[in-house]
């Protein structure tokens, strides 16, 4: 039975609260990219630099709050960055808007040009930011590191394993949560999250029951500032800020997207989770847990684990490419919010 | 023949005065190194015009498909290494073996049942537990190879051939995988397809960085056999010397002093020799521009080339018209990633050295990309153009960059933390620079800067 409870608390560890964590910043990222999927209907490859700008902008209030010595005690003091950062990043995605999207919504440009002009505004965006903070790694979370130690557990429960729960994951899970909630109450509830959702089902439609597009981009764009600052921000506060990391994140934003049937918010979210789990159970080696579980005479000699950690990446393409060979349009029929 | 505009001379003059220039400013070894890597990413170019240019078929996967072409010189280049094989050639030979034996029961299953669901099972299992047995060998091999001298050694090494097969090889390798690519993927949309191309071409590259036994992975391999002479060999080669003696004759006459004379000499022989090996690339690389430019003109230009042009601007129509759109896309695929992997092997070949980690997807993809619609996608000679100045400008922008931040600073002061800070970040600029450049072009000239001819025949 301790045994049982051992390996159990070696999955948690080692599996669930990171993979609840990481997918949950997937998520967020994911959700963005979808939004700007089904209401302008690109591929925007700029989303990971977007939430690269967002988690900087929150760095560098935090350092300016750090000196003021203005702090939130055990909270980490990029929280409260974190509301100026929102507002810059929504800054940032309406002027790319006005300034070079825009232009091609109103000529009707096909979805290929939208994806190339964004990758225009992720080079304009990546160097902006290169120029401003440089390129290095920056650990910027203060407060408590930690809301339990694996020792604390180890001596609170008598077991062999320990649990950790870092609160960089905690505060990860709860505004993941809370963006979560808002962001689907608004979708169904409110008049201009309606209007989106018919915008974004049938544009013509849409156009002659008197919606407004400009004020659905608008919208559109506030959210998507909101969710990537968020987003990039956790990424950087639970792991470290690294600007180029952001654009390899891209990639499994994507996959998170389309895996969960892009268009559609609820696949992005269950997207991102289901990448995040994949990636780490793929590449954990389960030669603890099954020491526990297993009998002495058939324990496993090897790391019993299914591909190295160098492939984590790798881990997060293959299942896009498996689900669109099997189920082209996600595991939820995307298209419409 | 083609033609050429009044336009496209103008280009053409434009891009060698350009190198005249930079070879009077900077010096001719500065301006051959960069006239060298311009030629590279014109043929880059040229291979995602022939996809994206003629058919319309999208490709990210530039970064993959040029490792691929890195990985042939690799292979076809370095000496065997005879004690690797020992030590796991055999293991290897049997899991390929099985690997080919899953693939083939795979097939059957496919073939034999009938039920969808069953099918499913099947596969699955049969593929779970293949891979299994194929991990115990593969490993075992694996392992067994990278022990074997793992400082200088560590994998199978090559066939030990000239450096220069490699060109042909990375074609096929890079074809290869196009065609795995292309199979699976050429069925979606074209942004899904962009995407899955870029993380293809990132699993490829994961698999270069992390599969020691085949290239050493991130240890790199370096000191691959050069194409073209040696500066040390040309230094001590009698021709060369006189050679050199008979460029420089009358500077040197007027040196009276024998032993001052030498030192001339000397100094003049040292530069003259590093110059005449980036020349020898530089014409061994035109060559190759030269041959594709030609062929890919001559498709352009043929019933075939029409066909393409057709399918990319109706593909609707082209397939009631009986055009098998699938196959076509598939075969453009193809031969544009095969040319863009014989530009991998050149770069590889150009450097002497296989660095994996040095692919990213930035700097060997989206470059790329911004070559070909800045230079005018579906006009080779604009994909050759847009290489040129865009790779140009790249290099050029950190110079440029820092002028420009001298010129705007000079009123503060040397120590002045906004300029020590802009000074710092120079090279980042040229991102800025690219960014804008490809905005400008898509907003003002969205068919590049030479575009697209019509033709009407």
């Amino acid at each position: 039975m301790i045994d049982f409870l051992n390996s159990i608390i070696v999955l948690l560890n080692f599996i669930i609260i990171p993979g609840i964590s990481y997918g949950s910043q997937l998520a967020l990222g994911a959700l963005g990219v979808t939004f700007v999927y089904a209401i302008l209907r690109f591929a925007n490859f700029a989303h990971g630099e977007i939430m690269s700008f967002g988690a900087m902008i929150t760095i560098l209030f935090t350092w300016f709050f750090q000196s003021q010595n203005i702090g939130l005690g055990i909270l980490p003091t990029a929280l409260l960055a974190l509301p100026i950062g929102i507002i810059a990043t929504i800054i940032l995605c309406i002027i790319s808007d006005k300034f070079v999207f825009q232009y091609y919504r109103y000529q009707k440009s096909v979805p290929v040009v939208l994806a190339m002009v964004s990758i225009g505004v992720m080079f304009v965006i990546n160097a902006i930011i290169r120029i401003i903070i440089g390129t290095e790694t920056i650990k910027f979370s203060d407060g408590q590191k930690f809301i339990m130690k694996a020792k604390q557990f180890k001596v609170m429960t008598g077991l062999n394993e320990g649990l950790a729960l870092k609160s960089s994951q905690v505060i990860t899970i709860l505004i993941t949560i809370l963006l979560l909630t808002f962001t689907f109450w608004f979708l169904q509830k409110t008049k201009t999250g309606k209007s989106m959702r018919a915008f974004s089902d049938n544009e013509d439609l849409a156009l002659l029951s008197g919606i407004n597009p400009d004020r659905v981009v608008f919208t559109t764009w506030i959210i998507v500032g909101v969710l990537a600052c968020v987003a990039g921000t956790l990424y950087g506060l639970d792991k470290s800020y690294k600007p180029i990391i952001y654009l390899n994140l891209v990639l499994p934003i994507f996959a998170s997207a389309i895996v969960g049937g892009i268009g559609s918010p609820f696949g992005a979210v269950v997207g991102g989770y289901v990448i995040a789990f994949s990636e780490i159970m793929v590449t954990y080696a389960y030669k603890k847990f099954f020491v526990y579980l297993l009998p002495s005479s058939i324990e496993p000699t090897g790391l019993v684990q299914l591909l190295s950690t160098d492939y984590k990446f790798a881990v997060s393409f293959s299942i896009l490419v498996i689900v669109l060979l099997i189920r082209p349009s996600g595991i939820f029929k995307g298209r419409v919010l | 023949m083609m033609k050429f505009e009044r336009y496209e001379w103008l280009a053409i003059t434009i891009m060698i005065s350009l190198f005249i220039f930079v070879g009077f400013i900077q010096g001719w070894s500065v301006s051959l190194v960069i006239l060298n890597m311009c030629i590279i990413s014109a043929i880059m170019t040229m291979g995602v015009n022939i996809s994206w240019g003629y058919a319309g078929v999208i490709n990210f996967g530039v970064m993959g498909f040029l490792a691929m072409g890195g990985l042939a010189a690799v292979l076809v280049s370095y000496p065997p290494i005879a004690e690797s094989w020992q030590a796991g050639g055999k293991g290897l030979g049997i899991s390929f073996a099985l690997l080919v034996v899953l693939v083939f029961a795979v097939m059957y299953i496919n073939k034999t049942v009938i039920q969808k669901r069953n099918r499913y099972i099947f596969n699955s299992l049969t593929i779970f537990f293949g891979i299994l047995i194929i991990r115990h060998f593969y490993l075992n091999a694996t392992h067994n190879i990278e022990d074997v001298n793992p400082a200088i050694a560590g994998f199978l090494g090559g066939l030990g051939l000239p450096i220069i097969f490699s060109w042909i090889v990375g074609g096929l390798f890079a074809a290869g995988v196009a065609f795995v690519i292309g199979k699976v993927a050429l069925g979606l949309r074209s942004d899904y397809l962009a995407i899955v191309t870029l993380g293809i071409s990132e699993i490829v590259v994961s698999v270069l960085k992390h599969e020691e036994w085949l290239s050493r992975g991130v240890k790199n391999v370096i000191g691959l056999k050069r194409p073209v002479p040696y500066e040390i060999d040309l230094q001590n080669a009698d021709w060369f010397i006189n050679l050199v003696t008979y460029l420089n004759s009358s500077k040197l006459n007027n040196i009276i002093d024998v032993s001052d004379r030498q030192q001339v000499l000397n100094n003049l022989i040292i530069d003259a020799s590093g110059i005449f090996v980036k020349l020898s690339y530089a014409i061994l690389f035109l060559i190759v521009m030269l041959i594709i430019f030609y062929f890919a003109n001559k498709a352009q230009l043929s019933p075939w080339g029409r066909m393409m042009r057709a399918i990319r601007d109706n593909e609707t129509a082209a397939n009631a018209m009986g055009k098998d759109v699938v196959k076509q896309h598939l075969i453009i695929f193809v031969i544009g990633a095969a040319i863009v992997g014989v530009a991998g092997a050149m770069l590889v070949t150009l450097d002497g050295l296989f660095t994996p980690s040095g692919y990213r997807p930035l700097r060997f993809t989206f470059i790329i990309w911004i070559m070909v619609i800045v230079g005018g996608s579906g006009n080779n000679l604009g994909a050759i153009f847009g290489g040129f100045v865009i790779w140009f400008s790249w290099i050029e922008a950190a110079p440029l960059t820092t002028f420009i931040i001298n010129q705007l600073t000079a009123g503060l002061e040397p120590t002045n933390a906004l300029k020590l800070h802009l000074l710092d970040s120079v090279p980042y600029f040229r991102y800025l620079f690219m960014g804008l450049i490809l905005l400008l072009i898509l907003r003002y000239r969205p068919k590049g800067i030479i575009p697209e001819k019509v033709r009407h025949s």
